[in-house]
């Protein structure tokens, strides 16, 4: 054996994945972009993208967990939808107080999650069949709960939680001065500098990781592809946020999805217990005889994931502004497809929480541009389906190349 | 003689390692050809190269087969001109029969229904043919490693094989199913089968091969004859390493102190058979600065012994007590274990040592996590730190400790799982064949490497099935049958033979 210097095309070839993901998340939103004349990119568009799928992106975060883990959750659906009717009835039916209410909603997230966690995690029972049950079970619980009925409208500040925004933290006089120049309505001058503070800090801890590497030796990513994928991300940000500006600002969720992203994307990839995570879904038997409690790893994953699910249905219900029956049917399969599309392993150990985000943000493009360019719900499913079924033959392919 | 096979100038890449450069392999007609060399040298690479796992077009050279161009897109290719490989790990499928493995993709059919009486007819011949003695209805699970290589070669058998490649088929084996497969391999000979034999024991080699050739850093350095003249171990050890080995074993300043480690009456029950007693009332001690070894057959109970202890992460109903420096400790659950210095270095890699998936350096320091963080937070400085470090010091061939240990090979993956073990600092550490797989060279590392811990005042227990590897190496070896630890011996009252009869007389 001797050693060639990884060059480029190496690195191309093992990170072929993250980049690629990211390429098709701009191909398939330039693609919407032309073929509905320019909607897609509207500000109120960008702000409705967002609202849409926070519940998802949520969701898919703590799924890529479960699934990082070695296993999967069915009934993040219906979980998500028996939360939102139990918010709904708190709130709505009892005049419960919000801040009584959400608390109690999410940790009753956690026990759903806790109670078909122990049957993954202390009895072996696979976590396909388990949350098959569950899914079935907190269908009919919420339906039970809601006695088949819608229950709303929920109070404003209830709402606020999904549809709200942030204000302008900037002087009025600021942002109708630069709305002027620019020959826009409003502008929100808050949201664009967020975007901009946002932008400079990654590419700051970029290039301070960087650094870093370089200190210890650690061969990082080639220098050509560090600045085209960093100015690619914050050029994108600034738009995002620019456009953001013009409607009404940025949403409550884009926040809490934001920071909770970065959350996971921390405890996964620099936390010793985001570590042991992958190691557990990698391969179990070596994790637990290397003194990692695999066991409540596996519990705590799907805790994690019924909180997240218990919150998705509050900002599920909170968009709606009632809680229905039907909340939160076949979310599932949207969460999960977002998770593998975003490139995690169905055998475990393996997948990115900026993954899981991207895989969620391709589903929830195509969702939107195909509903503005008018294509059937019908075809909508299979094309999705489609996508789905590409982006894990494309996993495949590589791993075998590679191999 | 005629040539069987001519690999010529085969140069095969990965991403970042050339494994292969310009290698050429010329195998006569019916001889049993050696192939050796170090971990990583790309042994196992060549013959997957040769038998279609690696297809023509990813690697440049030429293979002629038979006087012909071979151009072998897949397995299935290769086997049709009948070569056969048995690869490193073991491909069979633990929950089907003898009959349904060795006939598994080759199944005697009419028009899509399979002819079972012809088949169990055609098992019982080809497992009479390399000497096994087993009904063809069970299952290859529940046979021993040793019996299961066997079923592997009456398999290749069953598909009429002119060149047949095992890549390190006794690595697993304790001496008599060795001998049993090498006595097969020189049967076969004799039927006019040839064969390609990968090793690191080089005493077998010298036994069966007509010739050898050494591969070294991906080239082959030489082709020597061993039917012409007798050639030694040294100098196949020569060309191998590419300098002299003086000693096989380190030389080592004993410095044997006090009781380190005790076990007392240590009982294990069998995890699903409950009624089984797997270890009966098990004593035994180890002194600081002291190599211990623990000699057996293979089913002695020598793994289940150390797994019990480690965290009873083998069996139930365990009783017993263990103490470290005179006080009792809990070892109930692994971490519980691992915090109060016991370590055990598993001697299935692949199934309880390695996340395969994932890079040398995440399983450098998987045990020992706490090391490389600070609350919770790892610092991916102080790891690649030292990840490279173990990385160094154990010689691990890699280009980046981010190397996925899949891609490894098998000798190199052994050390990480040392790695591991080392990095997480154990007073005691138990090692289980710990240089299975392991070539020459290595092996004098990992000697090396015990010695430092001995030295430090740590106490080692080696369980291997080489005895002089254990002879050579150990303070005091505990000879294991049936589940009781039946005498120990010291160092200068061993022997080979010594230990044979306690393990053979009860
Ligand atoms: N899929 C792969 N990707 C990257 N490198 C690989 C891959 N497969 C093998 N290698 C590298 O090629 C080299 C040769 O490996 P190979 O498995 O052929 O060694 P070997 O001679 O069989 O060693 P051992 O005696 O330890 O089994 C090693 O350095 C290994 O790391
Ligand atoms: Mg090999």
């Amino acid at each position: 054996m001797s050693q060639s210097k990884p060059d480029i095309r190496a690195y191309l070839a093992s990170h072929m994945r993250e980049y690629g993901l990211l390429l098709a998340l701009i191909a398939i939103m330039a693609f919407f972009q032309i073929m509905t004349d320019g909607v897609l990119l509207k500000s109120v568009n960008i702000t409705n993208l967002f609202l849409q799928n926070s519940y998802i992106i949520i969701m898919a975060l703590g799924m890529l967990v479960v699934i990082v883990a070695g296993h999967i959750d069915l009934s993040v659906g219906s979980v998500m939808g028996f939360v939102g009717a139990l918010a709904a009835v708190m709130i709505v039916q009892w005049d419960l107080p919000m801040w009584v209410a959400v608390p109690i909603c999410l940790v009753v997230g956690g026990m759903i999650g806790a109670a078909q966690g122990y049957w993954v995690a202390f009895w072996n029972i696979p976590p396909f069949i388990v949350t098959l049950a569950g899914m079935l079970v907190f269908r009919g619980m919420s339906l039970w709960l809601l006695e088949g009925q819608s229950v709303g409208p929920f109070p404003r500040e209830f709402q606020a939680l999904s549809t709200g925004f942030i204000p302008d933290f900037f002087p009025l006089s600021v942002g109708e001065n630069i709305a002027e120049r620019l020959g826009v309505r409003r502008f929100n001058t808050g949201a664009l500098s967020l975007g901009v503070i946002a932008a400079a800090i990654i590419v700051w801890l970029g290039l301070r990781g960087r650094a870093r590497d370089k200190a210890y030796g650690i061969e990082g990513e080639p220098i050509a592809f560090f600045i085209a994928r960093n100015v690619i991300v914050a050029s994108a940000l600034i738009f995002v946020c620019y456009k953001l500006a013009t409607f009404r600002g940025l949403p409550n969720v884009l926040i809490s999805m934001t920071v909770l992203t970065v959350i996971y994307a921390f405890i996964t990839e620099k936390t010793t217990i985001g570590r042991r995570m992958y190691a557990v879904g990698g391969n179990e038997k070596a994790a637990n005889l290397s003194g990692i409690k695999t066991k409540r790893l596996t519990f705590l994953a799907f805790i994690n994931m019924g909180v997240l699910a218990a919150l998705a249905g509050l900002i599920f219900a909170a968009r709606l502004n009632s809680a229905t029956p039907k909340a939160g049917f076949a979310v599932e399969l949207d969460v999960i497809a977002a998770v593998f599309i975003g490139g995690a392993s169905m055998s475990g150990g393996v997948g990115k929480v900026m993954g899981a985000v991207v895989g969620a943000f391709i589903m929830g493009v195509m969702n939107n541009g195909m509903s503005l360019m008018g294509i059937g719900i019908d075809y909508q499913q299979i094309i999705k389906g489609l996508v789905l079924l590409a982006a894990v033959i494309f996993d495949v392919y590589n791993k075998n190349k590679q191999g | 003689m005629t040539m069987l096979l001519e690999m010529r100038a085969i140069t095969k890449t990965f991403p970042g390692v050339k494994a292969l450069d310009n290698v050429g392999l010329r195998v006569e007609t019916g001889e049993i050809h050696a192939l050796v060399g170090e971990n990583g040298a790309g042994k196992s690479t060549l013959m997957k190269v040769l038998s279609g796992v690696y297809p023509a077009g990813s690697y440049d050279g030429e293979i002629l087969f038979e006087g012909q161009v071979a151009q072998f897109r897949n397995i299935a290719d290769s086997e049709k001109m009948g070569i056969a490989i048995i690869h490193q790990e073991l491909a069979l499928v633990p929950l089907l029969s003898v009959a349904e493995n060795l006939f598994l993709g080759n199944e005697v059919a009419e028009r899509g229904v399979m002819n079972w009486p012809r088949m169990h007819q055609m098992a019982r011949e080809l497992l009479q043919k390399v000497g096994l003695d087993e009904s063809p209805d069970v299952p290859v699970g529940t046979l021993g490693v040793g019996k299961q290589q066997l079923v592997e070669i009456a398999k290749a058998l069953a598909k009429d094989v002119k060149l047949l490649i095992l890549d390190e088929p006794t690595a697993a084996l304790q001496e008599n199913d060795s001998q049993k497969l090498l006595g097969l391999l020189k049967e076969l000979q004799g039927q006019g089968i040839t064969s390609i034999l990968i090793s690191h024991k080089l005493n077998e080699i010298n036994q069966v091969a007509d010739r050898i050739t050494v591969i070294r850093d991906g080239a082959s350095v030489s082709t020597l004859d061993c039917r012409a003249e007798e050639i030694s171990e040294e100098h196949i050890i020569r060309d191998m390493v590419g300098r002299d080995m003086a000693h096989r074993y380190p030389d080592r300043e004993r410095n044997i102190g006090e009781t380190l480690f005790e076990v007392k009456n240590w009982n294990v029950w069998h995890p699903e058979h409950r009624d089984r007693q797997v270890i009966s009332d098990v004593n035994f001690n180890v002194r600081s600065g002291e190599i211990v070894g623990i000699a057996g057959l293979m089913g002695s109970g020598r793994t289940e012994l150390a797994m019990s202890i480690f965290g009873q992460s083998y069996g139930r109903n365990i009783s017993g007590q263990v103490t470290l420096r005179g006080v009792e400790i809990d070892v109930s659950k692994v971490d519980r274990a691992i915090e109060a210095g016991l370590a055990y270095c598993t001697e299935d890699r692949k199934e309880l040592g390695l996340i395969l998936e994932e890079s040398i350096l995440r399983n450098t320091t998987l045990a020992n996590l706490a090391g490389v963080s600070k609350g919770g937070v790892i610092s991916d400085g102080e790891e690649q730190k030292v990840a490279e470090k173990y990385r160094q010091a154990m010689n691990i061939r890699t280009p980046s400790v981010q190397q996925k240990v899949v891609n490894l090979s098998g000798g190199n993956q052994q050390k990480v799982v040392l790695s591991k073990w080392l990095y997480a600092d154990p007073q005691v550490l138990f090692l289980d064949e710990p240089t299975r797989g392991i070539d020459v060279g290595a092996k004098f590392e990992i000697y090396s490497i015990m010695n430092q811990l001995a030295a430090d005042g740590r106490g080692v227990v080696m369980i291997s099935s080489e005895m002089p590897e254990l002879l050579g190496m150990c303070d005091r070896i505990y000879v294991m049958n049936e589940g009781a630890l039946v005498t120990v011996l010291d160092a200068d009252e061993a022997s080979q033979e010594r230990i044979m009869s306690f393990i053979v007389t009860e």
